[in-house]
């Protein structure tokens, strides 16, 4: 009969982001090794908190299906004697197996000649107990722990000092060891508030007993009751718990119970910048903000805060008093360094980067900062920005890498340049870009919503990329330690957003008008006039590179991968012209796409035996009068004219839409009635290779239809 | 409770548990990892158990005695446990009960938190100790020093005695601990603070500490050639200190602070090994005669593949039986 496995290991307290990680890969790991044992299964859940991992497998199977199967042995010829008696070749092959010699069939075997001798083995199904036991062994060393330890004189590894195992196959234990332990039935409770054994009498009794034990074994469970603590904090104050995802996952992991306490700070702390605050409780504390949830300052910061505790105490006033007296240094800090910072102008902190190496072969942050100001002077002229505005962005960009704020929180660059641009009375476009130039900070994060931040993160970025690659630092493999292809996703998605097609186009008409080979030499340029080389092939590398982070974010797009890349194929630097022509690829059925890729292939095979198709179409070439040929030509010029229009005016549409009409004229050159291009009389195949690249030239410009599936396909 | 009050009573619970109570060493440290009755007891296969005070010099953090958090050198209560029992959680929480952080009153958890030190070449993975969201203590299975894979495993806890004082106190600054009923942090230690953070920001004479560096460096060396490796891990101490305060000075760049740290792990990684061959040519003394005769035979026999091999094999000579260690949780 099916039974529940339950497997809890009980360790000493595994680091919240490990644990999060080992929950999410168990399930995959257990299930991998349950159906390699062939042990049909329900459900799995994977359960744990810092002080256990758990695992619970539904419905197991008592025992391993009987298993039949086919053995093959030697050749027909050397297994049976002329007479059909087995062999003493096939009598060995039959004992090994554990069958009968009489039993030995003759059949042919796939992807060999002949026949070959076969025995049918019947392995029985073994106790899933006896199955489970070295499964369960296997898996707990195979846990994916970035960092494990051995303890006392031990030389088994574990991310931390396990103390017990419970193992139970319905209600019996599994004699699971690991590590000196052997599995029980026994669990303990939370830490201090039940911390005696537990005997378990099986899976389903798991969750509930510890629950009476203090201790939330589920993890969306607790998360839950996290949240519902917080809940019950904001009812009480009247004020609003700033949501933190990462936080609320790594405060989960941190606690068996949670408990939410509220704490309070002086309000004088408020001057600092509400990021500081709210980072520094965050990183260093592990709190959550609060904010005023009514009147005048709603979603101001207010000073209080949340810590979840692990533990119900007597008096929560004293680890509120506790906490609070905790975090007061960490603002005390804040403060100070704030206030150290404001007594110097940014550009003056600034000036301290000259000091600092950005990369070796590249010079200093402050040889940076020069280059991305002149780089971005040029961005801006292109997109009609003010030039001194630009100018002066750039130079107080990463000024706030050597003030006090941003050194003790790294994260905070860019946001505290902002802040003291705009203490220091600097232009809003000014102190609005510099925050803004290190977007998008990651997949999830915007483009800059500023003008000049969009022209200084480009900037930026290329100067970044051309410079690496000029001193070969570009990214190997998976290894990508300077960030470069998420600059160049960066660099591609404010183009993108900024030109036609794009959710900033209205706004952001000149942007059109930038080119990624152009800002590439661009950046190459200002790094040659700073004392970098960059060789030819350098710039080479950085155009592919940036060409397959594009094709990657217009698959990203839900694009088909042949339309990408015919649409490249035709020309990528001008970003989003490309993105538009790979999007209308898209009305074109499979059967035009077929034809013109045929085309395609039949000037490419011609190009490459050397036949160039030299010279305009002469119809009086042509094989018959009003033959395909003649109608081909014809149908091509009842559309030339729109159709250049067309190309002129980016008008893909309305150019795919043409090349659809002229299809069936394209269809009928090459269907049966048609015309062979490649004839044995060289004027005649040279000038239907004439008429091909007359009609498909215009089309060449906007798509390579090289890249388009042979089969179509076209969705 | 008084700050000196604290340290009494760890120092006597830990006693009662069967530690030495050993007193601070007699030589700048930054740590008290430093004090060979760490840094070098955790090596090899003897057990040990020992606790004391250690007065660490951070002169980078030394702020004129005008922080009320930071200072230039301050007292860690540590205690060492080798091999780490297996309820040495257990038994630090009931030290924290004795100095009145009982965990029914107070949130009391354990955070990840790796230690590595780079110019000790050691590191080992555990918690700091949160009582009510305040670091208490740093608590760190020792996986590796000087370069060797350390077994049995220490368990090192860091009482930060200050902080504790602070809370149990009710006081907002370091220097309005009472030391006793008569004497302030203030009184004892804050002119200390103003003195040397002038000394070390201002008027430590780098010429100086860089021949310093150099000298300890090549007597640290000279001493493990002729087989005193005590004498040479007081010049690696030394070297160390010497560094931390050229580097307070702001005498070292950022590129040669890495080539001092790597010199410093150097002469630490020499003098572990040292230490381990002394060890073993003593026959492991603090090991039961047998023990010892047969961790020292399992030393010399893996001697060939290097110190580390020989230590891990010693280890092995005399590790508990596999099964041993789980009777023991269950009893625990």
């Amino acid at each position: 009969m099916p039974a529940d496995l339950l497997l809890e290991l009980g360790c000493e307290e595994i680091p919240a982001k490990m644990l999060s990680r080992a929950l999410a890969e168990l399930p995959a790991m257990i299930t991998a090794r349950l159906a390699e044992a062939r042990l049909p299964h329900g459900e799995i859940v994977a359960l744990g908190t810092p002080r256990r991992l758990a695992l619970v497998v539904r419905g197991l199977a008592d025992r391993q299906p009987d298993l039949r199967e086919r053995v093959v042995g030697p050749p027909v010829s050397a297994g049976f004697a002329p007479d059909g008696t087995p062999t003493k070749a096939a009598i060995g092959f039959a004992q090994k197996n554990g069958v009968d010699p009489a039993s030995l069939e003759r059949a042919p075997v796939e992807g060999k000649k002949g026949e070959y001798v076969v025995a049918t083995r019947h392995v029985a199904g073994q106790d899933a107990a006896a199955v489970l036991v070295p499964l369960i062994e296997g898996l707990i060393p195979a846990l994916p722990w970035p960092k494990s330890m051995r303890w006392a004189f031990g030389e088994a590894t574990f991310v931390r000092p396990m103390h017990w195992i419970v193992c139970l196959l319905g209600g019996e234990v599994l004699p699971v060891r690991f590590a000196g332990l052997r599995a029980g039935r026994a669990t303990r409770g939370h830490r201090f508030l039940a911390p005696d054994a537990i005997d378990l009498a099986g899976a389903d009794a798991y969750a509930p007993a510890l629950q009476r034990a203090f201790v939330i074994a589920d993890p969306a469970a607790r998360r839950d009751l996290v949240i519902a603590e917080l809940r019950r904090v904001e009812a009480e104050s009247g004020l609003r718990v700033r949501m933190d995802e990462g936080l609320l996952a790594e405060v989960t992991n941190l606690v068996e119970y949670p408990v939410a306490v509220m704490g309070t700070f002086d309000p004088a702390y408020l001057e600092v910048p509400e990021e500081v605050i709210v980072t520094a409780i965050r990183n260093h504390q592990r709190y959550f903000a609060m904010e005023e949830r009514d009147g005048d300052h709603r979603g101001a910061l207010a000073p209080r805060f949340v810590t979840i505790a692990g533990t119900i105490v007597r008096q929560p006033a004293v680890v509120a008093a506790g906490n609070e007296r905790a975090v007061r240094p960490r603002l005390a800090d804040a403060q100070f360094f704030f206030r150290e910072d404001r007594k110097k102008a940014l550009a003056e902190h600034g000036r301290a980067l000259d000091d600092v190496v950005f990369l070796a072969k590249l010079g200093t942050v402050g040889a940076k900062v020069a280059r991305v100001a002149r780089l971005a002077e040029g961005v801006g002229a292109a997109v009609g920005l003010d030039r001194t505005l630009v100018r002066r962005a750039a130079e107080l960009a990463k000024a706030d890498l050597s003030t006090g704020v941003v050194g003790e929180f790294p994260e905070l660059q860019g946001i505290m340049g902002g802040h003291y641009a705009r203490l220091a009375g600097e232009p809003e476009a000014v102190w609005r870009a510099i925050p803004d130039h290190y977007r998008p900070r990651g997949a999830s994060d915007a483009p800059p919503e500023s003008d000049v931040g969009a022209a200084l993160a480009i900037a930026d970025r290329l100067d970044t990329i051309v410079g690496c690659f000029a001193i070969d630092q570009e990214p190997t493999g998976s290894a990508d330690p300077l960030g470069l292809r998420r600059a160049a996703i960066g660099v591609l998605s404010i183009l993108l957003e900024r030109g036609p097609g794009g959710a900033r186009f209205d706004d952001g008409g000149p942007w059109r008008h930038l080119r990624v080979d152009r800002l590439i030499d661009d950046a190459r340029d200002v790094l040659e006039a700073s004392g970098v080389a960059v060789k030819p092939e350098d710039v080479g590398e950085v155009r592919e590179f940036f060409r397959g982070r594009l094709r990657g974010l217009l698959l990203d797009e839900g694009l088909q991968p042949q339309d990408v890349d015919a649409a490249l194929g035709a020309g990528w630097s001008d970003v989003c012209d490309a993105r538009i022509r790979a999007r209308d690829l898209a009305v074109v059925p499979a059967e035009a796409r077929a034809v013109f890729k045929r085309i395609s292939n039949i000037l490419d095979d011609a190009a490459m035996k050397g036949i160039a198709a030299a010279g305009g179409v002469r119809p009086e070439l042509f094989a018959a009068p009003d033959n395909v040929e003649h109608r081909l030509l014809r149908a091509f010029h009842g559309i030339e004219q729109v159709l250049d229009a067309a190309v002129a005016a980016h008008d893909y549409r309305r150019v795919f839409g043409l090349l659809v009409e002229l299809q069936p004229a394209v269809a009928a050159f090459f269907d049966k009635g048609g015309v062979m291009v490649m004839d044995p009389d060289p004027a005649l195949r040279d000038n239907r290779l004439a008429l091909l690249g007359k009609v498909i030239a215009p089309f060449a410009k906007v798509a390579d239809f090289r890249a388009l599936a042979a089969a179509g396909g076209a969705s | 409770m008084y700050l000196q009050d604290l340290i009494f009573r760890l120092q006597s619970f830990w006693a009662e548990h069967g530690c030495v109570v050993e007193q601070p060493v007699d030589v700048e440290v930054g740590a008290g990892t430093f004090h060979p009755a760490t840094f070098l007891r955790v090596l090899g296969p003897e057990p040990w158990n020992a606790a004391f005070a250690q007065f660490c010099r951070r002169p980078k953090d030394g702020r004129y005695g005008d922080n009320p958090n930071r200072l230039g050198a301050y007292y860690q209560f540590q205690v060492g446990l080798k091999p780490a029992p297996v309820n040495v959680q257990e038994l630090y929480l009931a030290s924290l009960r004795t100095i009145g952080l009982d965990p029914g009153a107070h949130d009391i958890r354990f955070v990840e938190d790796d230690w590595e030190s780079p110019t000790l070449g050691a590191w080992g993975l555990g918690w700091e100790v949160w009582a009510d969201g305040m670091e208490v203590t740093q608590f760190t299975y020792f996986q590796q020093a000087g370069g060797i894979d350390l077994m049995p495993v220490t368990a090192e806890l860091t009482y930060g005695v200050e902080r504790i004082a602070m809370y149990l106190q009710d006081v907002d600054s370091i220097f309005d601990i009472r030391w006793d009923k008569h004497t302030t942090y203030r009184q004892l230690r804050h002119p200390w603070e103003v003195e040397y953070s002038r000394y070390h920001f201002e008027e430590l004479h780098a010429p100086f500490y860089f021949q310093l560096f150099d000298t300890y460096e090549a007597e640290c060396k000279r001493l493990l050639g002729v087989g005193l490796t005590l004498p040479a891990y007081e010049m690696c101490m030394k070297s160390s200190h010497a560094f931390n305060s050229l580097d307070a000075r702001g005498a070292i760049s950022v590129t040669e602070r890495q080539r001092y740290i790597g010199r410093v792990r150097g002469l630490a990684r020499a003098c572990a090994e040292a230490y381990v061959r002394s060890r073993a040519a003593l026959g492991f003394p603090l090991l039961a005669a047998d023990d010892g005769a047969a961790a020292k035979a399992a030393f010399d026999g893996a001697l060939e593949a290097g110190v580390n091999a020989a230590a891990l094999a010693a280890a092995r000579a005399v590790a508990p039986a596999a099964g041993e260690a789980g009777e023991v949780s269950r009893a625990g």
